[in-house]
């Protein structure tokens, strides 16, 4: 008699019953009670399906778990012991073509997302900074990069976007501080429109700032525009002033506040986020929510845990992973309270990590750097994505050269999820994939090196949100439908 | 699958995908075609040998009585065959022949 035994999946319950989350393939099915119990069986001892048969016959009928078995299998839950599993496939993603003279385009994957550092020069010295602190990548004081992006640099950065992109092209402005290089952004944002109009492209803006530089004709100029705006900010005063200062020291919470809340008045057709900064000692995520959105107004808010080597003592150890994904559980309870009353809530986290599992995305990379994403620094070059911008050892061509291909090549062969050893055996590889490429970098010295010091984060997130997702599944499906109106207007649109 | 209930998208897909290695194999298949009636008479389907290969694969048995081959052609093949005008001159060409496994001797010889 041949074993039954269990392949890799990932058991959760939500709304009182069982699911499935399948990997590789990141398919979610609901249980019964008869593939539950097999599943459950087998993962306790592997066993032929007479075995199994017998085992549950006091509850289940033979054909019931027969059923159970054949729906296992062909979803490949279970597999036969001889048979060896499937084994991730090594598939790069729409491999570019190196020789471009011979065949322009074919398999080219196109770029959507360009994320232009108009300057890597700031007026505030936040002590965790991986541009300006001690992780930094690139020399941006004494380095060979000019300080600000120049007019022409602008101009053939969106030259190069429009060239790469397809139908529609986003145009992400970053820095340093952005508005410091606001004259460029500006004109840019002209020339953009103007050039995407006549190649009957469309082209749409965002920037990422840390609010000290705005002004009312800045807002009025973002407002008429319809330029999104995610602000860095990290909480309330004694939060922010912690890390986010100015040169001389000075906390930057008195002067940020005043110009958000004015900001937020002024453009309502394009959601504002914040974009939060975690560190050891800003653990208190609900508190720095409701700050953000009760007391300033944020629509949206998102966090992500500081980038650093281990050394740094603001760096969030264990224990502030575990404290971390307690309070983002709480807010994740709240979201589901919220949505399920059909009501918004601003916790952005989890609506991108919903919409991955409702598709069922299952990665090869971490995120789209290099592949549909890339960032150029201040002189043109172009990089894996913003944070590596202006990295020699990371460059991928220029805005006036094009995509060096071979480098991208190199990149996707060298960085594919199938040769990360350790993630080979965990569960939440389709979502996470190894994590992000800076953050590797700067803790392991490589970008190909998975963030092993925060699987046990990723994956209690990642069954916060399954569980949330299951739930939803259950009590309110019209809001997962959504995330289907928005595949079917994207796939309109291409 | 009658007892896994597909959740999100992907799971669709895997139901579609098994959905699909049970089907059988038609001509001219696209990805997710939507099934429709297959009635498989002609050449290399069911017990139909045809011309290029049998049954097994192979060519030891491939069609032989000529009337066999047109009538397949004429029900249900793609394959082009010239056969008698049913609407005008040979309505009943076919009305001894009910299944053709059995009956293909039946079939009239037509003589223009």
């Amino acid at each position: 008699m041949i074993n039954l035994a269990p392949r890799e999946f990932h058991l959760f319950q939500s709304a009182g019953r069982d699911f499935l989350y399948l990997v590789p393939s990141a398919a979610i099915f609901g249980l019964d009670e008869p593939t539950s119990a097999v599943l459950r069986l087998l993962t306790e001892q592997k066993r032929p399906e007479e075995a199994v048969i017998a085992a549950l016959a006091e509850r289940f009928d033979a054909t019931t778990i027969r059923d159970a078995v054949a729906d296992l299998l062909e979803a490949r839950a279970i597999g036969y012991e001889h048979e060896p599993e499937a084994r991730f496939p090594r598939v790069l993603p729409l491999m570019p073509v190196a020789d471009s003279a011979s065949s322009p385009r074919t398999g080219v994957i196109p770029l959507t997302t360009m994320v232009m550092n108009v300057t890597n020069q700031c007026n505030l010295a936040c002590t965790y900074c991986y541009e300006y602190g001690e992780d930094k990548i690139v020399d941006t004081e004494n380095g060979r990069k000019p300080k600000f992006m120049s007019e022409q640099t602008a101009r053939d950065s969106v030259e190069f976007l429009l060239r790469e992109s397809g139908s529609v092209a986003h145009l992400t402005f970053f820095g340093g501080e952005t508005l410091l290089n606001f004259p460029v952004l500006r004109s840019t944002v002209a020339y953009g429109r103007q050039r995407a109009g006549e190649l009957g492209k469309t082209i749409d803006f965002s920037l990422t700032t840390n609010a000290t530089l705005l002004r009312p004709e800045i807002i009025e100029f973002l407002v008429e525009n319809d330029i999104g705006v995610t602000i860095s900010i990290d909480g309330p005063r004694e939060m922010q002033d912690k890390f986010r200062v100015f040169h001389n020291g000075a906390g930057s919470y008195d002067v940020v506040a005043p110009k958000i809340k004015e900001l937020l008045q002024r453009h309502r057709t394009k959601p504002i986020a914040a974009r939060v900064t975690l560190t050891s000692g800003t653990l208190d995520i609900t508190r720095i929510y409701r700050h953000l959105t009760e007391e300033i107004g944020f629509v949206e808010v998102g966090f992500a845990p500081v980038t650093t080597s281990p050394g740094q003592k603001y760096a969030i150890g264990d224990q502030g992973f575990d404290r971390m994904l307690g309070q983002f559980r709480l807010l994740a309870q709240e979201w589901l309270e919220y949505t399920l009353a059909n009501r918004h809530h601003g916790f952005s986290n989890i609506t991108e990590s919903l919409e991955e599992i409702h598709k069922g995305v299952s990665k090869a990379y971490p995120c789209g750097a290099g592949l549909g994403l890339l960032g150029v620094s201040t002189d043109g070059d172009v990089a894996l994505c913003h944070r590596f911008a202006g990295s020699d050892a990371h460059k991928m061509g220029t805005v006036r050269d094009g995509v060096d291909r071979e480098a991208q090549i190199a990149f996707l062969e060298q960085n594919h999820i199938a040769d990360k050893t350790d993630c080979s055996k965990c569960w939440a590889r389709p979502l996470c994939s190894g994590g992000c490429y800076h953050e590797a970098h700067v803790r392991y010295g490589t970008t190909t090196h998975p963030n092993l010091h925060y699987c046990e984060w990723i994956r209690g997130w990642t069954d916060t949100c399954l569980r949330v997702y299951g739930e939803l599944s259950e009590r309110n499906p019209a809001f997962l439908a959504r995330f289907d109106r928005d595949e079917a207007k994207a796939e309109a649109v291409v | 699958m009658r007892r896994l209930k597909p959740i999100n998208q992907k799971a669709g897909r895997v139901v579609d995908y098994v959905a699909q290695q049970k089907q059988d194999v038609v001509a001219l298949q696209q990805p997710q075609q939507p099934v429709r009636p297959h009635l498989p008479m002609g050449c290399t389907f069911l017990f139909s040998p045809g011309w290029e290969a049998d049954q097994a694969g192979g060519t030891a048995g491939l069609c032989t009585p000529v009337e066999r081959d047109i009538f397949d052609c004429h029900i249900s093949c793609f394959w082009p065959a010239q056969v008698p005008d049913m609407l005008n001159h040979s309505p009943n060409w076919t009305g001894k022949c009910s299944a053709a496994q059995k009956d293909w001797r039946k079939i009239d010889l037509v003589f223009p």
